[in-house]
């Protein structure tokens, strides 16, 4: 096997589990998606090309008949101008691959293959055939689950009943973790964490995730000092 | 299989916008040499967005998701494998639920 094979098998094998965890969650923004009159055609389409997680959820919260195209396109940009950051972070670290990959790369840039591409690159640099181990089988997998969910409809019956509302929410958790060094992410978490819940109350939208990222990120810079990493 | 014009819309303006996030932070770093206190705000960013996104609903949803969240947390950092910890929270909060609703 060569380099590259084994890169990407590597890359699939370390996001296998956020899979099994993002599955039920695909089918259940599916099963939402075609409780507000998508048809799984539009479901899959929307998740293959917009393939946001968070800003699909929005977005079918925002839902309604006539559709407002316009106001969904404006939610999904601010539910995901974090990209923008996150992107930003990891070109740092895409400078030994091609560029022409690049837009196919940042394509595929969700929150849980930049999580684990930051914490590759503390040890080893990132390579494209890691980052596609990474990204395709989020992408097969989501597109698929999101498609399935909104065929099958509502036979699923109440997901808040199985707990699988919250399966987004400790999938993010499990992942956080990944990144503690001590009681300065602690200060991090908890900025970024009690600004978001406070600004979802103050201003409507989803402002809030930027609020409380750019809280955590400044608490970050407020404690950063020239010995300690 | 339906494709409705208007949805249609919706999905091309949502993907349009999306990807417009997700390339455009490749050129906002070009030429930045990141170290110091930028590294240190910068390699924030990974826990601070994703906690950010999950706030609201793990400290304004209600006392049981709170709790499932504090469990999954401590699963989380007992090094417990991800499926282990997820688990741990989707039972916890269905339980959680039961006692507490």
């Amino acid at each position: 096997m060569n380099s590259s094979m084994r890169e990407f098998r590597q890359g699939a094998l370390e996001i296998l589990p956020v899979l099994v965890a993002a599955t039920p969650i695909g089918l259940l923004w599916g099963t939402l998606a075609a409780g507000k009159g998508l048809s799984p055609l539009e479901a899959g389409l929307m998740s293959g090309s917009v393939f946001a997680g968070a800003a699909q959820f929005v977005a079918l919260e925002v839902w309604r008949d006539p559709v407002p195209w316009m106001l969904l396109t404006v939610t999904a940009l601010i539910v995901n101008i974090r990209h923008v950051l996150m992107g930003a972070s990891l070109s740092r670290h895409m400078r030994g691959i091609d560029r022409r990959w690049h837009p196919l790369m940042m394509f595929l840039l969700v929150d849980e293959s930049w999580a684990f591409s930051e914490r590759r690159v503390q040890t080893k640099p990132l390579t494209l055939a890691y980052y596609f181990g990474l990204g395709l089988p989020m992408w097969v997998s989501w597109t698929t689950a999101s498609t399935i969910g909104a065929a099958v409809g509502r036979s699923f019956g109440d997901p808040a009943a199985i707990g699988l509302d919250f399966a987004f929410s400790a999938l993010f958790i499990s992942i956080i973790a990944g990144f503690w060094k001590g009681p300065r992410t602690g200060a991090v978490l908890a900025a970024s964490a009690i600004t978001a819940a406070l600004v979802k109350f103050a201003v409507p939208g989803a402002w809030y995730i930027i609020a409380g990222g750019l809280a955590g990120v400044a608490v970050a810079a407020l404690l950063h000092t020239n010995e300690a990493p | 299989m339906s494709l409705d014009p208007t949805i249609f819309l919706a999905i091309i303006g949502m993907a349009l916008a999306t990807y417009v996030t997700r390339v455009s932070g490749l050129y906002l770093m070009r030429g930045v040499m990141v170290k110091g206190r930028l590294k240190t705000a910068l390699d924030a960013m990974p826990p601070a967005i994703l906690m950010a996104v999950i706030a609201p609903t793990i400290l304004t949803t209600g006392i049981a998701e709170t709790i499932a969240a504090a469990l999954t947390a401590t699963a989380a950092f007992m090094r417990l494998p991800f499926i282990a910890a997820i688990l741990i929270g989707v039972i916890s909060v269905v339980l959680l639920r039961m006692i507490l609703g």
